[in-house]
């Protein structure tokens, strides 16, 4: 709490303690710029990994503990069959529960495609058997044995097969999300730091008569530190905005089926951008204070 | 307050000080002379941490000033004002907040009293809102011995303090100085004005010192 106090009074300065250093033109704009970009950028790759994540989540609880056996043989056998798979299912280890879907939700999860009025019982359209797997899962392998000795017409699908490599995909998204925002605030503290040393050597006559008065080095960086660390907040916080508003413009993506999950913010995910800023100030901080007292140690 | 034994110094080709001995007693009053590039500036700088001797022992405040860190030495800079012979400034500040800056630096505030009597003092009254570089010569060493004495130091080093200016506005300086002198402050002043030190020696009791060779010597009355 104190700490966090001490931070604004930092930040609040006193406006004499700051007006020892000149205004310096091109390189706060470069920083404001910088901040601004970056932030930006940032807002993206922050809502690219929370939006993979999900992703990923998504997938594998739903889908974790699912698989499907289709069942397709001529006429008069199907029934005969979806009971034979019932059977051995009912002796497989791992199973939890299994049920055939009835006329009616297989006719919904064809509607899509076919339209309403499915002629489902002239159609050779194979049976469905959803198989809900324990929290161990059953062995694959051996199922599919079985279920070809006892219905040649039955084939498992299993979701895993599919669902694995893309659930490894988005993860990697997510890292890839969240390296880069650490490139990004990595990039942000060497282009603030180059502005901060451009900064400290056109002052360097500044900086002298600082020195011959009494200055320490402390109040010296201050000066330089206080300055870089409000821009790159004000720089930041422009950014955040332009990047939170260009990401809530974006179409919703519920209309193309959910696929992709949005790429946008839910919720309290909103507060993340807003966490930028403020980080941004800090890179900006640690970056500046580092560059002036290594130039302050340097001269005498 | 600042006591050299036997400090030598050079900038490189041989040495431009050396075996220098001397003693500023606190409260005393010292004049420094010698041709230019005799080395008084030079010695000046030792005197405050500009420069560290590259032999011999420069004591300051009782601190040997080898053994001085960055911040030691600015503490230091804080009990010794000194007027530069170059006088700088920072020119984006007016002439009233350079005068005030080492208090600015320390934490302080001047109040407005103190810094107005203080800038009536040296005449630059009507300057008080200009920039240094619209200051003439005689002008900008005047506010750089303002500020030399804003913090009223214990110590208070003078280069060359009336190098650019009448000889009228030269006593009010000395007069200043003197007056400083009388509450205590310790000062040395490097000139080549000898009329201006004959004036001081009527008006308190001012050694000078004289570098010739390399040295630093005692001058006689005979100046
Ligand atoms: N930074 C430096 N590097 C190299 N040589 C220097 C440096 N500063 C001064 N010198 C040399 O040291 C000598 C003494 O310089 P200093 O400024 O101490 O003389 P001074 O007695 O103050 O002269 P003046 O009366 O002209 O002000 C000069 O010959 C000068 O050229
Ligand atoms: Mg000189």
């Amino acid at each position: 709490m104190s700490r966090a106090l001490a931070i604004l009074q930092f930040l609040a300065g006193d406006a004499q303690a700051d007006r020892v250093v000149p205004p310096t033109g091109f390189t706060a704009r470069l920083t404001v710029f910088v901040s601004a970009t970056m932030a930006f950028l940032t807002v993206f790759a922050l809502a690219l990994s929370l939006a993979t994540g999900r992703l990923a989540e998504n997938w594998s609880d739903a889908l974790a503990q699912s698989a499907t056996i289709r069942v397709s043989a001529p006429d008069g056998q199907v029934e005969d069959q979806v009971i034979a798979v019932m059977d051995v299912l009912a002796t497989t280890p791992g199973v939890a529960d299994a049920r055939a879907l009835t006329d009616d939700e297989q006719r919904a999860l064809l509607e899509p495609w076919f339209g309403p009025d499915l002629p489902l019982d002239t159609l050779p359209v194979p049976r469905l058997i959803e198989v809900i797997e324990t929290p161990e899962g059953f062995d694959a392998a051996g199922l599919r044995a079985r279920l070809a000795g006892e219905a040649p017409g039955a084939v498992l699908d299993d979701h895993t097969r599919w669902r694995e490599p893309l659930v490894r995909a988005a993860d990697r998204l997510r890292t890839l999300g969240l390296v880069s925002i650490l490139l990004i605030a990595a990039t942000t503290g060497a282009m603030i730091t180059l502005a901060a040393n451009a900064a400290l050597a056109a002052n360097e006559q500044v900086i002298r008569v600082l020195r011959l008065v009494g200055a320490r080095d402390a109040y010296i960086a201050r000066a330089f530190v206080r300055r870089y660390t409000l821009r790159a907040l004000a720089g930041a916080l422009v950014g955040t905005l332009f990047g939170a508003l260009a990401i809530w413009l974006m179409p919703e993506a519920e209309a193309t089926g959910n696929f992709l999950t949005g790429l946008g913010f839910r919720g309290v995910e909103w507060l993340w951008p807003f966490t930028i800023p403020p980080l941004a100030a800090l890179v900006a901080f640690m970056a500046t204070r580092r560059a002036a007292f290594a130039t302050l140690k340097e001269r005498r | 307050m600042i006591e050299f034994d036997e400090v030598s110094y050079g900038y490189g080709g041989g040495p431009l000080l050396a075996d220098v001995s001397l003693r500023l007693a606190a409260g005393s009053f010292h004049f420094l002379t010698g041709p230019s590039g005799a080395g008084k500036t030079t010695l000046l700088k030792l005197c405050y941490g500009e420069l560290i001797a590259s032999q011999g022992r420069v004591g300051l405040f009782g601190e040997d000033a080898r053994s001085l860190g960055r911040d030691d030495i600015a503490m230091v800079r804080r009990r010794i004002g000194v007027v530069h012979q170059d006088c700088q400034f920072l020119d984006h500040l007016t002439v009233a907040e350079n005068i005030g800056l080492p208090l600015t630096v320390s934490g302080r505030t001047a109040t407005e009293e103190d810094l107005g009597e203080l800038i009536h003092w040296v005449g630059l009254d009507g300057q008080r809102q200009s920039r240094p570089p619209e200051l003439s010569g005689g002008e900008r060493q005047r506010a750089a011995l303002a500020r030399a004495v804003v913090m009223s130091p214990d110590v208070i080093l003078a280069d060359e303090p009336t190098g650019n200016v009448d000889w009228d506005m030269s006593l009010r300086l000395l007069k200043l100085l003197v007056e400083l002198n009388r509450m205590g402050k310790t000062v040395m002043i490097a000139t080549h004005d000898l009329n201006l030190i004959r004036t001081a020696k009527q008006q308190v009791q001012a050694r000078v010192l004289r570098i010739a060779s390399h040295r630093v010597q005692l001058a006689g009355a005979d100046l």
